[in-house]
């Protein structure tokens, strides 16, 4: 099992996200500089980490969606390889269209950071197997933008193919249909708003995060 | 679409005393110098970086000016 992190300037989960992968998993974990042209061979698992991605100018993952990298992250999602965006992640693959619709600033237009529960709304996913049937987890979010929006077309299709992979029990943010996390037609390509680097240890609150990885990692 | 900003003002305003105002909405202006291309050139130019990156048409419409 092999993983990267992929570090934008101004990732500030990149870490996380790579502690949580090992002691989830025991996976490898390579951190790829964003200016990189080429990425590891051989990898199961590509995340896009939460933060603050070029200081979230311009609009937040515009710029980073651009970056080098990309177009090798974008490659390896053609071939199937899973990519999972957390928080600012998420924002990114919106931005590259990797995923459908656009992150907007909170309804409330303050910053969130607290613990959700969360549905599973599509257990069946390769990120969401390892769940077994349990529907409700518990991660955190921590953010400004999380609020989903998509036209009404796309969030219909995206209800009726199952891509709506979490909802929030109580939505935080303003997000259209309490949308958390959603996934691409394919199933490879995940975005999530809240956590899982951040809930993969009781100690943390919540281990639920812990299965996220091991999941997708388990399905390679 | 909601634009929490521009609700958020509109909210400021009608407590300002300016309760006739609605549908603010809030948006940005970006200026830039583009070298050496002549006004039509440029205004290729433009929209090309508009819907690269300047953009999100998903959440947002834009006007280019050059000139």
């Amino acid at each position: 099992m092999k993983a990267a992190v992929i570090v934008f300037p101004g990732a500030n989960c990149d870490r996380d996200c790579k502690t949580a992968i090992e002691r989830s998993t025991g996976a490898r974990v390579d951190m790829v500089w964003h200016g990189e042209t080429a990425l590891p061979a051989g990898l199961d698992l590509i995340v896009l980490p939460g933060g603050f991605a070029y200081g979230d100018y311009l609009r937040c993952g515009a710029m980073a969606s651009l970056s080098p990298v990309m177009t090798e992250v974008r490659a390896a999602a053609d071939r199937g390889v899973a990519v999972a965006g957390i928080c600012n992640g998420f924002q990114v693959l919106c931005e590259a269209r990797m995923l459908p619709g656009a992150l907007l600033r909170n309804a409330g237009l303050r910053y969130v950071c607290e613990p959700v529960d969360l549905e599973v709304v599509n257990g069946q996913t390769r990120f969401t197997a390892g769940y077994q049937g349990r529907r409700e987890v518990r991660m955190t979010v921590g953010h400004g933008e999380g609020n989903f929006f998509a036209d009404e077309a796309t969030l219909e299709r995206l209800e009726g193919e199952g891509q709506v992979v979490f909802r929030y029990r109580k939505n935080p943010n303003g997000s259209a249909r309490d949308i958390a996390g959603i996934v691409n037609d394919r199933g490879n390509v995940i975005g999530l708003m809240p956590h899982p680097d951040r809930a993969f240890e009781p100690e943390l609150g919540s281990a639920d995060g812990a299965v996220f990885f091991q999941s997708v990692l388990a399905s390679a | 679409m909601l634009d929490v900003q521009g609700k958020a003002v509109e909210a400021a305003l009608h407590g300002l005393g300016w309760p006739g105002v609605s549908n603010v909405r809030i948006g940005r202006v970006i200026e830039f110098e583009v070298a050496g291309a002549d006004a039509a050139a440029a205004e290729a130019e433009v929209k090309a970086m508009c819907d690269k990156l300047l953009a999100n048409t998903v959440i947002e419409s834009y006007r280019a000016e050059v000139g």
